[in-house]
C-alpha cells in the first residue's frame, strides 16, 4: 500500500500529456500506464474469472462433444451425448419434475410474499422483529433444514401425518408418494424464499408514493382495491424481478431433494431434478462428457424461459395497464 | 327561517349523532383491520419460526421420543447425550473450524478485492473502464451449475480437490460485490475528498485505504456479512470437491452424518443444530444492515 511515489509522476505525466498534445497511440500507452494503479486494483476479479470461470466454462463445451471417465483417454463423440439426451426418459423426467416443482413452489410463494408485504407495510408496531423472523428461513442451511422438514413429514413419524391423524384424517405418504415429494420440496421452497420475496417486496412498497394511497382512499376504495388497483400495478418490475430471480433458483434446485432423498432422487425418481441429474450422471456415474451435456441443456433451456418470463410479464404490463386506463376513463 | 329552524334543530342532532355512530363503527372497524393484520402476519412469523423452534425440539430428544406417538411438542432433557454421540462419531468440530476459516477469509478477501475494484471503478476515469465494467456484469448472467463438472477438473488437474483454498479462491472476487459497493462508492464519495487527496501526493492505494474504505464502511459490513453466510451455507461444491472425509466442511459433514446415522435421530439433529445456530447469531446481529441491503439491490437490479 505504499504507492504515493508511483502515483505522482503518474499524475505528473497525466498533466504533461495534456499539455503536449502527443499522438495518440502514445496517449493511449500513457494513460494505460498512468493508471496501473486502477488496472492493478480490478484485475484480480478478471484473473479469478478467467481461470476459475470462463475457462472451466469453454472446457465443459469441449466435453459436451466427448465420452470421458475422468480416467482414461479423452474420446471424441461428436453430438452422441446430446443424441442420448433427447431420448433419455430419465432426463426428461427431471425435466418435468423440476418443471412442476417450480410451478408448485413459485406461484404460492409470490402470492403469500406480496400479501405478506402490503401486511408488514401498514403502520404496525415490531415491524423490525417481523422482518427478521420472516427473512430467517432465507439465511440457514439448507442441508440442516431439509432434514428438519425430512422428520416433519415423515411417513410413519411425522409430524404432519400425526396431525392428521389426529384430526382422524388419513395419513399422507409425503416421501413414497410421486406427489407428495414433489408437494415437500414445493414446501422447503416456499419456506424459504417466502420473506425473502416480502422484504422485496416491502422495499417496493415503500417506495410507492403515498400520495397515491391518499387519493384511492379519498375516492373510498377498500383495503382490498388498493391492493389489486394501485399495490399490483405500481409493483410491476419488483415482481418481474422476483419471478427471474425464482426461475433462476427454480431450475437449480438441488440441495433439497439430494438431501432429502438422496442421489437418486427418491421412489421413482420423482424428486430428481435437473441438477440432481447431472450430478447423479458427472460424480456417481462418472459420466463427465453426459454430465457436461446436461449442463449446457439447462442453460439453453433457463434462457429460454428468462426470456419468455420478461417478455409474458413486459407485455402484461403494456396492456392492462392501457386497459385500465381506458376503463377509468370511461367510469 | 321560522320553518327552517326546527328542522335544522330536528335534524341538526341526527347527522350528528350518525356521526358517532358512524365514527364508532370506523374505530371499530380500524381495531378490527389492525388486530386481524397482527394475527396474519404472527401466522407468518410461527410457520416461519416453527422449523428451528422443532429442530431444537429434536435436538434435545431421544431418538425414542421423536418416533413416539403423540409426538411431544416441547424440549426435552437429552441435549447433552445427543452432543457426546455427535462428537464421538463425526469430527463435527474439525468440520466447524474449517467452515469458520473458509467463510472467514472468503468474506476477508471479498471485502478487500471487491472494495479495491469498486473504489477504482467509482472514482477513476481510466481507458477501457465501461468496458470493462459491463463485461463484468455479463459475468452475472452465467450459472454457477454450468461449470461444476470442468471446475473439478481444473481443481483435480492443479491438485486441489480435497482441500480448503478450492472453497476460498475462486470466490475470492465476484462482480455482485463489486457492483454494489461501486454504486454506493460513486454516489457517497466526493469526488473533491478524492481530488485533494491527489492532489497532497497520496497515491491510488494510499487514498482506496483512507477515504475509500472508510466511506464503503456501511456496504463493507453488509458484503462480508453476505458473503460469511452465503460461504457457511454452500453445498454443492463443496459436496463435490471435498473427497477426503477427514476434510469437511459442516454441510458436508452433516450430510454424511444424515446418510450414515439415519437411526440416530437425536444425535443428527443436535449436528444440525451445530450448523445453523453461529449463523442465526451472525444474522440477527447484523440483520438491520443485511435486510436493507437485500431489499435495496433488488430494487437496483
Amino acid at each position: 500500500m505504499s504507492a504515493t511515489t508511483p502515483i505522482a509522476p503518474s499524475a505528473a505525466g497525466a498533466r504533461r500529456t495534456d499539455a503536449a498534445v502527443p499522438r495518440s497511440h502514445e496517449k493511449g500507452w500513457r494513460a494505460l500506464r498512468a493508471h496501473w494503479p486502477q488496472y492493478l486494483a480490478i484485475s484480480p476479479f478478471y484473473v479469478l474469472f478467467l481461470v476459475f470461470g470462463l475457462f472451466p466454462i469453454l472446457f465443459s463445451i469441449v466435453l459436451s462433444f466427448t465420452n470421458w471417465d475422468g480416467m482414461g483417454k479423452i474420446e471424441f463423440a461428436g453430438l452422441a451425448q446430446y443424441a442420448y439426451l433427447i431420448q433419455d426418459s430419465r432426463f426428461w423426467n427431471a425435466v418435468g419434475n423440476t418443471f412442476i416443482i417450480w410451478l408448485l413452489s413459485t406461484v404460492p410463494m409470490l402470492a403469500l410474499a406480496l400479501g405478506i408485504a402490503f401486511l408488514l407495510h401498514q403502520n404496525i408496531r415490531l415491524r423490525g422483529i417481523y422482518r427478521v423472523a420472516f427473512f430467517l428461513p432465507n439465511v440457514t442451511s439448507m442441508v440442516a433444514m431439509a432434514i428438519v422438514f425430512g422428520s416433519v413429514f415423515s411417513d410413519s413419524f411425522g409430524l404432519v401425518n400425526s396431525a392428521l391423524t389426529a384430526i382422524g384424517a388419513d395419513s399422507i405418504p409425503w416421501l413414497s408418494s410421486s406427489w407428495g415429494i414433489k408437494v415437500t420440496i414445493a414446501v422447503m421452497v416456499i419456506w424459504r424464499f417466502t420473506g425473502y420475496n416480502a422484504i422485496i417486496y416491502l422495499a417496493g412498497l415503500q417506495s410507492i408514493p403515498t400520495d397515491l394511497y391518499d387519493a384511492a382512499k379519498m375516492d373510498g376504495a377498500s383495503t382490498w382495491q388498493i391492493f389489486t388497483r394501485v399495490t399490483v400495478p405500481m409493483l410491476r418490475p419488483v415482481i418481474l424481478f422476483t419471478v427471474i430471480t425464482s426461475t433462476v433458483g427454480g431450475l437449480s434446485l438441488f440441495t433439497e431433494p439430494q438431501v432429502l432423498l438422496g442421489n437418486e432422487g427418491g421412489v421413482g425418481e420423482a424428486g430428481m431434478t435437473i441438477v440432481l441429474y447431472q450430478y447423479n450422471q458427472a460424480f456417481t456415474q462418472f459420466d463427465f462428457g453426459y454430465g457436461s451435456a446436461i449442463a449446457w441443456a439447462l442453460f439453453v433451456m433457463a434462457s429460454i424461459f428468462a426470456i419468455i418470463n420478461w417478455r409474458l410479464l413486459s407485455e402484461r404490463d403494456r396492456t392492462p395497464r392501457a386497459a385500465r386506463r381506458s376503463k377509468g376513463a370511461r367510469s | 327561517m321560522t320553518t327552517a329552524d326546527p328542522t335544522r334543530t330536528a335534524a341538526g342532532p341526527a347527522p350528528a349523532a350518525r356521526r358517532t355512530a358512524g365514527d364508532r363503527r370506523a374505530i371499530l372497524a380500524d381495531r378490527v383491520e389492525k388486530v386481524l393484520t397482527h394475527v396474519l402476519i404472527l401466522v407468518g412469523v410461527l410457520l416461519s419460526v416453527f422449523p428451528f423452534y422443532w429442530l431444537a425440539v429434536m435436538s434435545t430428544s431421544t431418538t425414542g421420543e421423536i418416533f413416539g406417538y403423540p409426538p411431544r411438542l416441547w424440549p426435552s432433557d437429552s441435549l447433552v447425550t445427543n452432543l457426546q454421540n455427535l462428537f464421538s462419531s463425526v469430527d463435527i468440530l474439525g468440520a466447524l473450524l474449517n467452515t469458520i476459516i473458509v467463510s472467514t477469509l472468503c468474506a476477508v478477501l471479498v471485502m478487500f478485492f471487491d472494495s479495491l475494484a469498486a473504489f477504482a471503478f467509482a472514482k477513476y476515469d481510466f481507458p477501457g473502464r465501461n468496458v470493462l465494467f459491463v463485461l463484468m456484469l455479463a459475468t452475472f448472467l452465467i450459472p454457477g451449475s454450468l461449470s461444476l463438472v470442468p471446475s473439478f477438473m481444473l481443481m483435480s488437474s492443479i491438485g486441489w480437490v480435497g482441500t480448503l483454498q478450492a472453497l476460498i479462491v475462486p470466490g475470492a472476487a465476484n462482480a455482485f460485490g463489486i457492483f454494489l459497493l461501486r454504486q454506493m462508492a460513486a454516489g457517497s464519495i466526493p469526488h473533491e475528498l478524492v481530488e485533494s487527496a491527489r492532489i497532497d501526493g497520496a497515491g491510488f492505494f494510499t487514498t482506496y485505504w483512507r477515504i475509500g474504505v472508510p466511506m464503503m464502511r456501511g456496504g463493507l459490513a453488509f458484503l462480508g456479512i453476505f458473503t460469511f453466510i452465503t460461504a457457511w451455507n454452500d453445498y454443492v461444491w463443496p459436496l463435490i470437491v471435498l473427497v477426503n472425509p477427514g476434510r469437511q466442511t459442516l454441510q458436508t459433514a452433516l450430510q454424511n452424518l444424515n446418510s450414515l446415522y439415519l437411526t440416530d435421530y437425536g444425535m443428527v439433529m443436535a449436528g444440525a443444530l451445530v450448523s445453523v445456530l453461529p449463523l442465526i447469531g451472525v444474522f440477527i446481529i447484523g440483520s438491520r444492515h443485511f435486510i436493507a441491503n437485500i431489499a435495496a439491490g433488488a430494487l437496483k437490479g
